[in-house]
C-alpha cells in the first residue's frame, strides 16, 4: 500500500493558487460591503491640538467618520506577555488606543476612520479630514531612548524603559572569568531594523449582522482564534461565541500577522455601529509604516577563551526597542525567544544577558521570522568566527572545539543550558561536518588563495545555529509571562463513509499544511490521502486554536492530529472487535483494517466508519460516532540545527557583495514532505540574506521613516541570489509522536552570520573585523578603505 | 470613460473613472481577483499580466490606456482543468508557497519564454528582477522556468 510520510508529495493547494483562485481576504466582496481608509500622523510624535471632520462628512459617499473621540477611542489593544523589571516593578504597559486622540507616538498613527460606500470616496474623504498637530522631539534609537533627558514616548512613566531583564549565570562571576581568560574577543553592533513584507498587505473586512447579533471578521491572520479572544475578552469586551474569525488564504505572514492590529479591532467596532460591512486593504507605504518590524537590537558583547580555544565566559548587554506601544509578544522576543538561546550549540559554562526593552518613537517591534533566535545567533556566529580570525584558528575547528558532544535525548539526556532550556536532542557535530563536505572547504582555502594572489576578494562564512521552536509547555510559558496558553488543537472527523476531515488550529500561510497534514493522517489510518482534508481558518469549524508561528504547526498541531487519530483507532478497535467477534488485544491495524492476528478475519476501516454511525450490530454502552477533537500540550521546546555556509566575492573597487555559492545542512527532526522542508529552508536563507546584505528600516531623528516603499526598502530580487544547496542530517524530537522539530525559521535563522562572516572573511587581510549589517558596497567599500 | 478591453478572449465594455488602476479595474470590475496587488508602486510585480502580448505591471497601468488591448490574465492561462505547462511546472517543482506573488511569476515567466524559448538560469533570474517572493527565495520558481522550457519546447 501506498505510504506518504517522507515523500516529496505534490501540494493540492497549488491548482487554486496556479488558477487565480485564491481566496485571500481583499478578494472577498460582500453585500453592501463598505470600504474603509485612515487618516494617519504624519508626526512621530506630537500634539493633537484638533480633529475637523466637517469637509470630509461632507464629501460624496461618506458612510461615517470616527476619531479618538468617539466612544472607540476608549479601547485598545493589548500585550500577551508580560516581562516585568528585575527589581520586581510590574512592565510598564501603555494603552495601544485603536485612534490616538491627544498625543501621537509613531508616523503613521491612525488619528480617524473614513468609511465610504467605495475607497476612492473614503480615500478623497480622508485627505479633507482637517488634524493640527503640534510636533514634538522624537527618539528613535534604543540606546539614545534611555539617555537622560531622552524625549518621553509615555509621559506618565519618569524614563523609556518599558522593563528590563537578565539571564544566565551571576554577571560579577562571568566578569570574573572574562578578566582572567587567555583571549577575549569584543563586538558592539546593531542588529538593524527590518521590515517582513509579506507580499499580501494586511487586509480586513468585518461585518455585524444585526439580525443574529453576530460579527464576523476576515482577516489576514496567522492565528484566528487568538485574534478572536484577544479581540472579544480584552479590546471590545464583546461575546467570544457571537464572533467567527475567518482566515482563508494568506499570502505570507512571517510573524507580522500574529499581531492583533487596532485595525481589525476598529473595523469590528465600526461595523456594529453603521450595520454594514467594511473592508480594509493596507497599502505598501500603510504596511511599512504599521506592520510589526523585526530586530533592533543594540548589542554589546565578549566572549572570552581559554589558551585551546574553548569559551570560558560571555556576557552581552543589549538595547531592544520595543517601539511606542507593546505589540502582542513583543517583550518575549528579545528575552524569553532570545536569551534562551545565548547557549548555542556550545558548552559555555559562564554566560549573562542584560536587556534594557525601551518605547521608542516608531511603530512596535515584535517577532518576525527567528523572532530572538536570528539576533541570538548572529551574535554568537560572528563572535566565534572573529574570534577565530584573532587566535588564528579555522573558525570551522573552533566550533568543533566548542560543540555539546552529540545526544539523542532517549539514551543519552537532554542537554541542560545555562540559560534556562533544556536541549531536546542534537549533533551538532554531524551538521557541520556535513555542510564542510557538501561545500568543499579544503579545496575552497585552495581557491581563496590563489584568488587572493591575484586580486580577487573570495570569503567563505560559517555559521553553526540551534534554535528553540514548537513553542510550548503552557505552564513553562506561562511562568515566563505568557498570557496564552501554548498548545494545538486538532480534531479528527471520519465520516460515515470513512472520508476523513481534519481540523487544525494550526494556519497555513504557504506551509503546504493541507498536504503535508494529509500525509501523516493517511499514514496513520493506512488510508488513501484522498480520503483526508484538511480544514484551518475559521473559528466556527474548529474548536480552538493558538495558530501558527515559532514553527509550531507540525511538532504541536501535527501531535495534536496525531492524538486524535490514536483515539479514532482505539474506538475503530472496539467496534472492529466486536464486528470480528475478536478481543481488542487479538486484533492489529494495518493498511487500513484490523485482522484478526494470524488469521485472514478482517473488517476495513470503512466497515468500522459506518458501522460507527449505523450501529445496529454494536458494542454494549460504545457511543456511536467517530469523532474525537485532543488538546495537546507539549513537554518541552523542540531545537532544530544546522550549518549554514555562504561563499561570497567582493568586487575590489566597487564593495559589491556577490553571493556565490549558499550551502546549508539542516537537521529538523523527522521530515514529513522533504520538498516542503526544502522550500521553508531556501526561503529562510534568502530572507536571512536579505538582513545581512540589503535591508533596513531607517528612520531618521525626527522619527520619519526614510525606508518606507520598494523604491527604498531593498529586498533580495531573483537576480541576488543563487541556487540554494540543501541537505539533511536526522536527529528526531524524542519527545513528540512524529519526532519533528520544525523548519520554517531555520534558513533566516542561520544564514545571516553565514553571509557577514564570509565577507569579513573575504576582507580579512585587509585588516577588516567588522562590517555593519547590512552590507551595502558603501558601507564595505568604506571598510576596505579603512 | 468609456473603455472596451479583450480580457482572456471575452470583451468588456465598461464605463470607468480615469483614475482606475488596470489592476483595479480587473479585480473590482471584472472580479479577476487572481491578479493581485502587493505595493501599488510596481516593485512587487504581483500585479503582473500580459497586455497585448508582453507582461505589464496593471497597478500602475490606468485601465483607459489599456482601452482596446488584449489582456491575459492568471484566470486566462489554464485550458478548464488541464493546466499550462507554466503552471504545471510551478506545481510540479514547488515554485510556490503562499500563492500571492504567484500569479505575477506565471504571467512574467509567460513573457521570459515568449522572447527567449531557451533562457539560462541568469537569463531567468534577470527576467524575474521586478517580482518579489518573500516565501520560496526564488530557487523554486527558476527551476519552474526551467522546467517550462523543456515542456514548452520538446
Amino acid at each position: 500500500m501506498e505510504t506518504f510520510i517522507g515523500k516529496p508529495i505534490k501540494r493540492r493547494e497549488d491548482a487554486r493558487f496556479l488558477k487565480g483562485a485564491g481566496r485571500y481576504t481583499d478578494d472577498i466582496k460582500l453585500p453592501k460591503m463598505t470600504h474603509s481608509a485612515f487618516v494617519r500622523s504624519p508626526y512621530a510624535h506630537a500634539n493633537v491640538r484638533s480633529i475637523d471632520t466637517t469637509e470630509a462628512n461632507k464629501a460624496d459617499g461618506v458612510v461615517a467618520i470616527y476619531t479618538g473621540s468617539d466612544s472607540c477611542g476608549t479601547f485598545g489593544v493589548p500585550c500577551g506577555w508580560q516581562v516585568d523589571f528585575k527589581n520586581g516593578e510590574t512592565m510598564r504597559e501603555p494603552l495601544h488606543p485603536l485612534l490616538a486622540k491627544d498625543k501621537i507616538k509613531h508616523v503613521g498613527e491612525a488619528v480617524a476612520i473614513v468609511i465610504a460606500e467605495t475607497l476612492e470616496q473614503a480615500r478623497d474623504a480622508a485627505e479633507l479630514v482637517q488634524v493640527d498637530y503640534e510636533s514634538l522631539p522624537a527618539v528613535t534609537d534604543p540606546r539614545k531612548a534611555m539617555e537622560p533627558g531622552a524625549p518621553l514616548v509615555h509621559e506618565e512613566w519618569p524614563d523609556n524603559a518599558s522593563f528590563d531583564w537578565c539571564i544566565g549565570n551571576d554577571r560579577a562571576e562571568v566578569e570574573a572569568a572574562l578578566d582572567s581568560a587567555h583571549y577575549v574577543t569584543e563586538m558592539e553592533f546593531r542588529n538593524q531594523r527590518l521590515a517582513p513584507n509579506a507580499i499580501e498587505p494586511r487586509s480586513y473586512i468585518a461585518d455585524y449582522d444585526v439580525n443574529s447579533g453576530k460579527w464576523t471578521l476576515y482577516t489576514s491572520t496567522q492565528n484566528p482564534h487568538l485574534i478572536r479572544l484577544l479581540l472579544c475578552a480584552f479590546v471590545l469586551g464583546i461575546p467570544e461565541h457571537k464572533v467567527r474569525v475567518v482566515s482563508y488564504d494568506v499570502g505570507g505572514g512571517f510573524g507580522s500577522k500574529i499581531y492583533h492590529y487596532t485595525e481589525e479591532a476598529l473595523l469590528t467596532w465600526a461595523s456594529k455601529e453603521i450595520g454594514r460591512p467594511i473592508k480594509w486593504t493596507s497599502d505598501r507605504t500603510e504596511a511599512f509604516l504599521t506592520d510589526a518590524h523585526g530586530r533592533d537590537h543594540v548589542v554589546k558583547s565578549k566572549m572570552g577563551f581559554d589558551k585551546e580555544g574553548k569559551i570560558v565566559a560571555h556576557l552581552t548587554d543589549e538595547f531592544c526597542a520595543m517601539g511606542a506601544y507593546l505589540s502582542t509578544f513583543a517583550p518575549a522576543v528579545p528575552t524569553y525567544l532570545h536569551g534562551t538561546l545565548f547557549q548555542g550549540v556550545y558548552t559555555t559554562p559562564l554566560i549573562h544577558l542584560n536587556v534594557t526593552a525601551p518605547f521608542t518613537h516608531t511603530v512596535a517591534v515584535d517577532a518576525y521570522r527567528g523572532a530572538g533566535r536570528p539576533e541570538a545567533t548572529y551574535l554568537l556566529e560572528r563572535m566565534i568566527s572573529k574570534a577565530a580570525k584573532e587566535m588564528d584558528i579555522d573558525p570551522a575547528d573552533l566550533r568543533f572545539k566548542n560543540f555539546i558532544p552529540p545526544f539523542d535525548g532517549v539514551n543519552e539526556p537532554g542537554y541542560q543550558t545555562q540559560v534556562a532550556l533544556q536541549y531536546d536532542s542534537g549533533n551538532y557535530h554531524g551538521v557541520l561536518k556535513r555542510g564542510l563536505e557538501m561545500l568543499g572547504y579544503e579545496d575552497f582555502r585552495k581557491e581563496q588563495a590563489v584568488a587572493r594572489a591575484s586580486g580577487k576578494l573570495l570569503g567563505v562564512g560559517i555559521s553553526t545555529y540551534i534554535e528553540g521552536c514548537g513553542i510550548a509547555p503552557s505552564a513553562v510559558v506561562g511562568s515566563l509571562g505568557a498570557r496564552a496558553g501554548l498548545y494545538e488543537v486538532g480534531a479528527v472527523r471520519v465520516q460515515p463513509t470513512g472520508k476523513v476531515s481534519v481540523f487544525t488550529g494550526s494556519h497555513s500561510h504557504g506551509q503546504g499544511h493541507e498536504t503535508v497534514f494529509a500525509q501523516f493522517v493517511a499514514d496513520k489510518l493506512g488510508i488513501p490521502m484522498d480520503d483526508v482534508e484538511i480544514e484551518h481558518g475559521d473559528t466556527d469549524q474548529v474548536a480552538f486554536g493558538m495558530g501558527t508561528y515559532g514553527s509550531r504547526s507540525l511538532s504541536v498541531g501535527g501531535s495534536a492530529i496525531i492524538k486524535s487519530v490514536e483515539k479514532i483507532l482505539e474506538k475503530g478497535a472496539k467496534i472492529a472487535a466486536h464486528k470480528l467477534e475478536a478481543a481488542e488485544e487479538d486484533l492489529e491495524y494495518a493498511e487500513g483494517k484490523w485482522t484478526v492476528k494470524g488469521t485472514d478475519k478482517s473488517v476495513s476501516f470503512g466497515d468500522v466508519s459506518l458501522t460507527a454511525y449505523v450501529p445496529h450490530d454494536y458494542p454494549e454502552g460504545l457511543e456511536p460516532g467517530l469523532d474525537f477533537s485532543s488538546f495537546y500540550d507539549p513537554t518541552n521546546f523542540t531545537y532544530p540545527f544546522g550549518t549554514h555556509i555562504a561563499v561570497v566575492e567582493v568586487d575590489s573597487d566597487t564593495g559589491k557583495v556577490t553571493l556565490k555559492r549558499f550551502v546549508a545542512c539542516d537537521d529538523v527532526g523527522n521530515v514529513m514532505n522533504p520538498m516542503i522542508v526544502d522550500g521553508q529552508i531556501q526561503g529562510g536563507v534568502v530572507q536571512g540574506v536579505g538582513q545581512a546584505l540589503l535591508e533596513e528600516v531607517i528612520y531618521d531623528e525626527s522619527g520619519q521613516m526614510l525606508s518606507g516603499s520598494y523604491m527604498d526598502y531593498a529586498m533580495p530580487r531573483a537576480d541576488d541570489i543563487p541556487m540554494i544547496e540543501t541537505d539533511r542530517t536526522v536527529t528526531p524530537c524524542p519527545h513528540n509522536p512524529l519526532g519533528v522539530k520544525g523548519a520554517g525559521e531555520a534558513g533566516a535563522i542561520g544564514a545571516t552570520p553565514a553571509v557577514v562572516n564570509a565577507v569579513v572573511d573575504a576582507l580579512a587581510h585587509l585588516g577588516v573585523t567588522d562590517i555593519q549589517m547590512p552590507l551595502t558596497p558603501q558601507r564595505v567599500w568604506k571598510a576596505m578603505q579603512n | 470613460m468609456n473603455i472596451s478591453i479583450t480580457v482572456n478572449g471575452k470583451v468588456h465594455t465598461h464605463d470607468i473613472e480615469p483614475r482606475v488602476s488596470l489592476a483595479q479595474f480587473l479585480r473590482e470590475n471584472l472580479d479577476l481577483t487572481g491578479t493581485h496587488i502587493g505595493c501599488d508602486t510596481s516593485g512587487c510585480g504581483a500585479c503582473t499580466i500580459t497586455l497585448d502580448g508582453s507582461a505589464v505591471k496593471s497597478c500602475t497601468l490606468l485601465a483607459v490606456q489599456a482601452d482596446g488591448g488584449e489582456i491575459t490574465t492568471i484566470e486566462g492561462m489554464a485550458n478548464g482543468d488541464e493546466m499550462h505547462p507554466i503552471q504545471a511546472a510551478f506545481k510540479e517543482n514547488h515554485g510556490l508557497q503562499c500563492g500571492f506573488c504567484t500569479p505575477g511569476m506565471v504571467m512574467t515567466a509567460v513573457d521570459i519564454l515568449k522572447n527567449n524559448a531557451d533562457p539560462t538560469e541568469e537569463e531567468i533570474r534577470h527576467g524575474l528582477e521586478g517580482n518579489f517572493c518573500r516565501c520560496t527565495g526564488y530557487h523554486n520558481i527558476v527551476k519552474s522556468i526551467q522546467h517550462a522550457a523543456e515542456q514548452m519546447k520538446g
